[in-house]
């Protein structure tokens, strides 16, 4: 093994080392630096490869940050988070079916996972470019290549922090929101800019090599892109070991597994054991109070006394009421199966039984338009609604789920349980409901 | 007209087009920067910034191109693609880089790293990730040597 070779140097077996690079300057070739085009030895790079992994991330992206959206106006359904921000433009209607923001999240976070291998991909395939002499070559180049490490970094720092934040691992100094939704702002911004500078290289690779052809070679008749001065072809290229559809498979097939072991905590119900990687892909039992639960009573520091006999839920609108549990499960009470999701994209549906938000907006007179504000005897927990939301004849304060008492970390004594919001809002231990104009 | 627009292009390198769409698309990206650097630690996210980039371009995939190299010497198609008309070594490298992929994003579940937060969070302790992480793998290799020996047995009754 040549111990001379700088790392990622892409070379064959080295019985293949080509006969013509000994003609050249032979110090140069021999030990070539990655700024010198015939560094790159991989047969598959060229334009063809670029444009289609591109091409195959723009449904992808477009998915990711219309999904990405709308769970951001989920989540601050009353306007935007602390910075300066758009104002929001779609909330999922109450009155639609209970499972649309669990498709929404599931679709956000699993597509999320399935496209990494795609990004990689498509990243590796242009690492050439990295080390272009010179750095820059126009003031043109200078601002693209500006946009391209933005793009760059900002496309990392999206996945990283999507991962991290699913895996139950964000945490520290930074917001995540904050670090996530404007970091999409940028990512969007500049992948759309990427996209319309390089759609005529895409045209005319595909002009040239045909949209599909390519994939239809196998190994024996895959044969590097004719090079170009500083373009993606090798001008040295190395005997391939892998066809580009056998590239695209092997990238494809990643992206599969990632959703065999990520979807089941979404879908639910039998597929949620097939989710053998997934944070919330364990099943722990068959009782009432068994399914997924974020963020445990214990760990919100609940005390027996603080549920007890003593507890009172305050409804607040143009009169003020104080209700015992007892009082709550005296009035008429409204059953319905709902589905609830986390932000980080898992879902359970179950079947809840408690008192109809709109009945108790009613019961206090709630002022016209007004938002609820529910707020937990957890210190610094709470969320709001807007009218449509808490009006919704399956917006329920909840009480029971699957016929029996909520349990501790469900939210016992009561929870708000609001179709087609983020879960983080469905408030548990409830202790006062505001019912305020806006 | 014409010769203006020559002129630019000379100078700057590029269509006004495409200096209008940079300058528009970069005081975005500066304003959503803008906003994430002031509800932060700066130096903290100029290193996850930087870093990243660094830790991907100059680290990971040095990386994983130094160990494709050494697996391409071990299995590259010499002598024995001649024995047998199927490569062996995609029938390698796919399951691994699909093992290696996974390994790194359930990181902090398979190494238990997140399991304090996980406790808080679902009132379980992580279990079993390093174990369902391990037999998946095992799963896509021998899912792998499956279809490698299909390919033979189909490439032998070609030959044939």
């Amino acid at each position: 093994m040549s111990a001379t070779k700088s790392p990622g140097q892409d070379v064959s077996a080295p019985g293949r080392e080509s006969r013509e690079t000994a003609d050249r300057s032979s110090r140069r070739s021999d030990h070539p630096s990655p700024s010198a085009p015939e560094f790159w030895r991989s047969p598959l790079r060229g334009p063809w490869l670029t444009s289609f992994l591109g091409t195959l991330l723009i449904p992808a992206v477009t998915l990711m940050l219309l999904t990405g959206f709308i769970s951001h106006w989920a989540y601050y359904p009353e306007g935007t988070v602390a910075g300066r921000d758009l104002p929001v433009l779609f909330h999922i209607p109450a009155s639609w079916p209970t499972w649309s923001y669990a498709v929404n999240q599931g679709t956000h976070v699993t597509l999320g996972l399935m496209t990494l291998p795609f990004v990689l991909a498509k990243l590796w395939s242009v690492m050439p470019k990295l080390f272009q002499r010179p750095v820059v070559s126009s003031f043109a180049n200078a601002l693209e290549r500006i946009s391209l490490l933005a793009l760059v970094a900002s496309v990392l720092v999206e996945f990283a922090t999507g991962i991290l934040n699913v895996d139950d691992y964000f945490g520290g100094p930074l917001d995540f929101n904050t670090v996530h939704y404007y970091g999409a702002w940028v990512f969007g911004t500049l992948f759309v800019l990427h996209a319309c500078v390089k759609l005529p290289t895409v045209r005319r690779a595909y002009r040239t090599r045909g949209v599909l052809k390519p994939l239809l070679q196998g190994l024996p008749q895959t044969a590097p892109e004719p090079p170009v001065a500083g373009g993606l072809a090798p001008t040295n290229p190395a005997a391939p070991t892998i066809s580009r559809r056998g590239l695209l498979a092997m990238v494809g097939g990643a992206s599969l597994t990632m959703f065999a072991v990520e979807a089941g905590q979404s879908i639910g119900g039998p597929f949620r054991r097939l989710a053998l990687l997934a944070p919330r892909g364990r099943v722990f039992g068959t009782g009432p109070n068994d399914f997924p639960v974020t963020h445990t009573a214990a760990t919100a520091q609940i005390t027996p006394a603080m549920t007890g006999p003593g507890w009172r839920l305050t409804a607040v609108g143009e009169q003020t009421v104080s209700l015992t549990r007892e009082e709550l499960l005296a009035m008429e009470q409204a059953t319905h199966t709902i589905t609830i999701t986390c932000t980080e994209g898992w879902s359970t549906t179950q079947r809840w039984t408690g008192v109809r938000l709109a009945d108790l907006a009613r019961l206090v007179n709630a002022p016209k338009g007004a938002m609820l504000g529910a707020l937990s005897i957890e210190s610094d927990h709470g969320a709001s609604f807007v009218e449509s939301q808490f009006m919704d004849d399956r917006a329920l304060l909840a009480l029971r789920v699957n016929g029996a008492d909520l349990s501790p970390d469900h939210g016992y004594p009561a929870r708000v349980i609001v179709p087609n919001v983020p879960g983080t809002h469905n408030t548990k231990l409830v202790g006062e409901l505001r019912f305020e104009a806006a | 007209m014409r010769e203006r627009s020559a002129g630019f292009r000379r100078r700057y390198g590029a269509s006004p087009l495409h200096l209008g769409a940079h300058l528009v698309a970069l005081a975005v990206a500066a304003f959503a920067f803008y906003e994430i650097f002031s509800g932060g630690s700066v130096p903290l996210l100029i290193v996850l910034y930087l870093g990243i980039v660094i830790g991907h371009d100059l680290i990971f995939v040095p990386l994983y191109a130094g160990l494709d190299r050494v697996m391409r010497r071990v299995l590259a198609p010499r002598s024995s693609s001649r024995r047998v008309g199927v490569p062996m070594i995609n029938h390698v490298r796919a399951p691994l880089l699909i093992s290696a992929l996974l390994l790194i994003i359930y990181s902090p579940l398979i190494s238990g790293l997140a399991d304090s937060n996980y406790f808080a969070l679902s009132g379980h302790h992580l279990e079993h990730y390093l174990r369902n992480w391990f037999l998946i793998t095992l799963a896509l290799l021998l899912g792998s040597a499956l279809i490698y020996a299909v390919r033979v047995v189909a490439w032998r009754r070609r030959t044939a």
